[in-house]
């Protein structure tokens, strides 16, 4: 059986101009192979700012027209050229938003969970299915006729998830379900994204919140200025973390407040300067010669898909 | 990506650059060649009649063709140019004066401020052709009404502009602090808030230029401006009118055309400087 | 009414009465530093006699101070009497209402075509963007927003009335006298000419702020997930982007309504359309002082009613601004 979603070796670059017109490339996504099954929640865990969200355009085919790509994208095996992403997205391929500025500001809820529908049958099958879908979610009647402004910030998110479920994907890609909500909202959309999953979606949830992609994720890839270091069991986030094998996963994970709270030295670089060699090795305590100099290829080690030339495999 | 596409990347980054530096100094030296060929040019001999080659289509030897009284209309139209450059200039240094006193009054206090802001609203209340013919009338019409209408009626949109930008430099982070620091009024002025402020202050400035210019022609045809015997566009168009029904056509065509390219000349550089300055607007 | 609709119109209509205050006196003021003399003017060289000469100054109040003559000037302008205009030797308000008239056909269709053609135009180059008829719009509005409206009039006139003949050149009416008398067949084919000119020259604001518009509309966030969830090509314009760049767009439109009576100056002046702005000039060139201060007045009117509009149209038909959480919150 072929897995649900396949990306490879997927690279996303854009030119930028700065002051004086000078031209400069901006490479946001480098090197990028991961893949999602069936009943699976695969956690995309990066530091914001950075351009997770564009794996998500990358993979519904709405990109800017001056990003560059490169790369494969697979649907059940098969290339997804633009005519198939057009396709699927909004159908087989949901995408759930990071905020409300992602709803039309002069339009009511009502319309923008329906969508575009080409005949008034097929409208009004959807508005049945809407109104079951925000029952789900305990969102009233009244929310059908509100405008995005008058939405809290947990309806919004509920009014987003919604948008998804309206056509029955297979999969799901959710960019930052949770910054912004308090703590029951966050725990309330948590529940809902495992819900989906149980039904059978599968489904990349892109992240920045540790936390998040702990609770709810089957698997976790963690980029690191746009690269892929680790993809790993979640459950390996337990415990001192003995079996996260890069370095800077471990010490992400030792960060976290219930477990070390060690803090590292060194912070992240730009993105206009990425270093040569291994992104990470200007603040990794266990760089070896070849770091400085040639970028490790991502390989499989214990279960775990790791870019590393000196993984932390002892246990230490 | 492979190592020929970013190297090719890197070439087209050059050019967008060098392009629009190119660009905008030939546009310069175009606008500087046109304003000095007054200075060159024997306005007696262009502006004497010669009855022996009245009203002529245009012609190699008369590109623009020639006037009733057998004057040659490139000479004058260039001649025109110079005046409108000459107009412009003069009414873009009064007009950029006024905006930048005004926007600095305003960061006084609240009430200055209300008082600049109510200025500058009454200011946009009056169509601005009607405002001009006002204000040049004040000053008793001819050159001096023209430059003092025209310098007095284009500083709203960068008062405006330096208004609340000075505002938002203000109300910042790093200007409380100095404040804080007991730095003089002055000294944070120079240091902080004039080098944010001078980008702003020099694309306002040239695309003042344009409007001023078209405002000058404007009222110099509907008779306000400059006198009559000048070689101003806009008294060369007005004049034209009596002859087009003889169909003299190139008496409108060509000064007004060149009226129309040497503001887009001027909007040119306009753009290209506000790109240098913020590449933001170069982003697309 | 509301309590907000009722402040609304509180603080407009004192906005109104004040700017209005400031716009007669600023004009009023300005002619007062001219030196015009009205004596002169009023007399057009004839000669008369110092006695006669004493007597009109005294009818002129040339030699009052200014916050007298101000003051008399704002009390005549509230009975509604804004004097007699010098060259037409009719009250100013007639010369006004007349001639206003005529303008306000122009402008109105002028308003009106360039209106629906710019945004249409706006509409197609944003859509396109960077194709060749986003390129040709961009050119179009450049060179129009670039050349003088009058030039744009010379050309219309040279091809239209002189080459194709199609209109008659020298409609003109002689300044001065009052133009009612010609057929109504005569006044259209007279407006011709002045609307398209003028329609022409407001095409490109419009359209280039409605290029620019849908341009950043369609890199929106939500235009972005509105295109994740399968909405593409017109619909999707029409679904999510059309109704929120209307909004600004007219908005725009009202608030150009300063151009467009500058517009209307010059090309009445080119076509001899017997307007307010023709109007207007020759009252300038004649020191006509009390029919030009009646026609800045009268302008800035104008000018007020179409911002009002625009502020009105936002005020009722924006979600965000009518419902009172919004403003409150911000």
């Amino acid at each position: 059986m072929s897995k649900l979603l396949e990306v490879e070796k997927l690279s996303i670059s854009f030119s930028q101009y700065f002051k004086g017109l000078e031209q400069r490339e901006l490479k946001v996504l480098s090197d990028l192979t991961m893949d999602v099954d069936d009943h699976e929640i695969l956690a995309v865990l990066g530091s914001s700012g950075s351009g997770k969200s564009l794996l998500a355009h990358a993979i519904l085919g709405i990109l800017p027209s001056n990003a560059k790509i490169a790369g494969s994208i697979r649907y059940k095996g098969k290339e997804m050229d633009d005519e198939l992403k057009e396709e699927l997205r909004g159908k087989k391929i949901s995408f759930i938003p990071q905020s409300v500025n992602n709803l039309n500001p002069l339009m009511k809820v009502k319309d923008q969970v329906i969508g575009y529908t080409e005949s008034e049958e097929e409208k009004q099958v959807l508005v049945k299915k809407q109104r079951e879908i925000f029952n789900q979610y305990n969102l009233s009647e009244e929310v059908d006729e509100m405008y995005p402004f008058q939405l809290s910030g947990g309806m919004a998110r509920k009014v987003l998830i919604s948008t998804a479920l309206l056509n029955d994907p297979e999969i799901i890609i959710a960019d930052e379900p949770t910054p912004g909500l308090d703590e029951q909202a966050v725990e309330e959309t948590i529940n809902n994204l495992v819900e989906l999953k149980e039904k059978g979606i599968g489904m990349i949830l892109i992240t920045h919140d540790i936390h998040t992609a702990i609770e709810t994720s089957d698997r976790i890839a963690i980029l690191y200025l746009g690269y892929v270091i680790e993809i790993t069991d979640t459950k390996n986030f337990s415990g001192d973390g003995k079996n996260l094998l890069h370095p800077y996963t471990r010490s992400l994970y030792r960060a976290l407040p219930e477990t070390h709270f060690e803090l590292t030295e060194g912070h992240q670089p730009s993105y206009q300067h990425i270093p040569k060699g291994c992104p990470y090795h200007e603040n990794c305590p266990h760089q070896v010669r070849e770091c400085h100099y040639e970028l490790p290829e991502l390989r499989e080690l214990n279960g775990t898909v790791i870019r590393c030339f000196n993984p932390l495999v002892d246990g230490e | 990506m492979t190592k020929t596409e970013e190297n090719k990347q890197g070439f087209l980054n050059l050019n967008l650059r060098t392009k629009t530096l190119l660009v905008t100094v030939i546009a310069l030296i175009i606008l500087v060649s046109v304003f000095l060929s007054n200075f060159l040019i024997d306005h007696q001999a262009v502006l004497t009649s010669n009855f022996y080659n009245i009203n002529q289509a245009p012609s190699f030897e008369h590109l623009f063709g020639t006037d009733w009284m057998g004057r040659d209309m490139f000479m004058r139209t260039l001649l025109g140019l110079g005046i409108s450059i000459g107009v412009g200039a003069f009414a873009s240094v009064i007009s950029t004066v006024v905006a930048i006193l005004l926007g600095v009054f305003s960061s006084v206090n609240t009430l200055v401020d209300e008082v600049v802001t109510a200025i500058i609203d009454l200011f946009g209340s009056i169509p601005h052709i009607l405002l001009i013919i006002l204000v040049s009338l004040a000053f008793g019409g001819g050159y001096y009404g023209v430059i003092m209408a025209v310098g007095l009626t284009h500083w709203t949109p960068l008062a405006r502009v330096l208004r609340a930008e000075i505002k938002k430099i203000n109300t910042s982070e790093y200007i409380k602090l100095s404040n804080e620091f007991g730095k003089s009024k002055l000294w944070i002025a120079k240091k902080h808030i004039f080098p944010l402020i001078i980008s702003q202050i020099i694309v306002g400035v040239i695309l003042m230029f344009p409007h001023a210019i078209m405002h000058e022609a404007s009222i110099s045809f509907l008779g306000f401006g400059l006198p009559a015997h000048e070689p101003a566009i806009g008294i060369i168009l007005a004049e034209s009118m009596k002859y087009l029904s003889m169909g003299y056509w190139w008496l409108a065509f060509y000064p007004g055309l060149s009226l129309l390219l040497l503001v887009l000349l001027f909007d040119l550089i306009g753009e290209n400087v506000h790109r240098l300055l913020d590449p933001q607007s170069a982003q697309e | 009414m509301n309590n907000r609709t009722k402040t609304f119109i509180r603080n407009k209509a004192i906005h109104f009465i004040l700017l209005m205050l400031a716009v007669a006196i600023f004009s009023f003021v300005l002619l007062e530093l001219s030196p015009i003399d009205p004596v002169n003017a009023y007399l057009k060289q004839a000669v008369i006699s110092p006695e006669q000469r004493i007597m009109l100054e005294q009818y002129w109040g040339v030699n009052q101070p200014l916050t007298t003559k101000i003051w008399g000037w704002l009390s005549n302008l509230l009975q509604g009497n804004l004097g007699t205009s010098l060259i037409y030797r009719v009250p100013v308000v007639d010369v006004i209402v007349e001639r206003f008239m005529a303008s306000f056909v122009l402008m109105f269709f002028s308003w009106i075509i360039s209106g629906f053609l710019g945004f249409g135009l706006g509409i197609v180059a944003g859509k396109n963007k960077g194709g060749w008829i986003d390129k040709l719009v961009k050119l179009y509005c450049y060179i129009l927003q670039s050349a003088p409206s009058f030039w744009i009039g010379l050309l219309i006139l040279i091809i239209f009335s002189v080459e194709l003949g199609w209109f008659p050149i020298g409609m003109s009416v002689a300044i001065g006298t009052v133009s009612s008398d010609a057929t109504i067949w005569q006044w259209l084919a007279r407006l011709v000419l002045p609307t398209l000119t003028l329609s022409l020259v407001g095409v490109a604001p419009i359209a280039m702020y409605t290029r620019n518009e849908l341009v950043n509309v369609l890199s929106s966030d939500y235009i972005l997930f509105a295109r994740a969830r399968g909405e593409s090509g017109w619909p999707l314009i029409e679904r999510q982007a059309l109704r929120n760049i209307l909004l600004p767009a007219l908005t725009l439109q009202f608030q150009n309504f300063a151009e467009l009576f500058g517009g209307a100056v010059l090309v009445e002046q080119v076509f001899s359309y017997p307007g307010i702005g023709q109007t207007a000039v020759a009252a300038g060139l004649q020191s006509d002082v009390t029919l030009l201060l009646g026609i800045v007045l009268v302008s800035a009117v104008f000018v007020f009613v179409g911002n009002l509009l625009a502020d009105v149209m936002y005020f009722f038909v924006d979600p965000r601004i009518r419902e009172n959480e919004y403003l409150d919150k911000n």
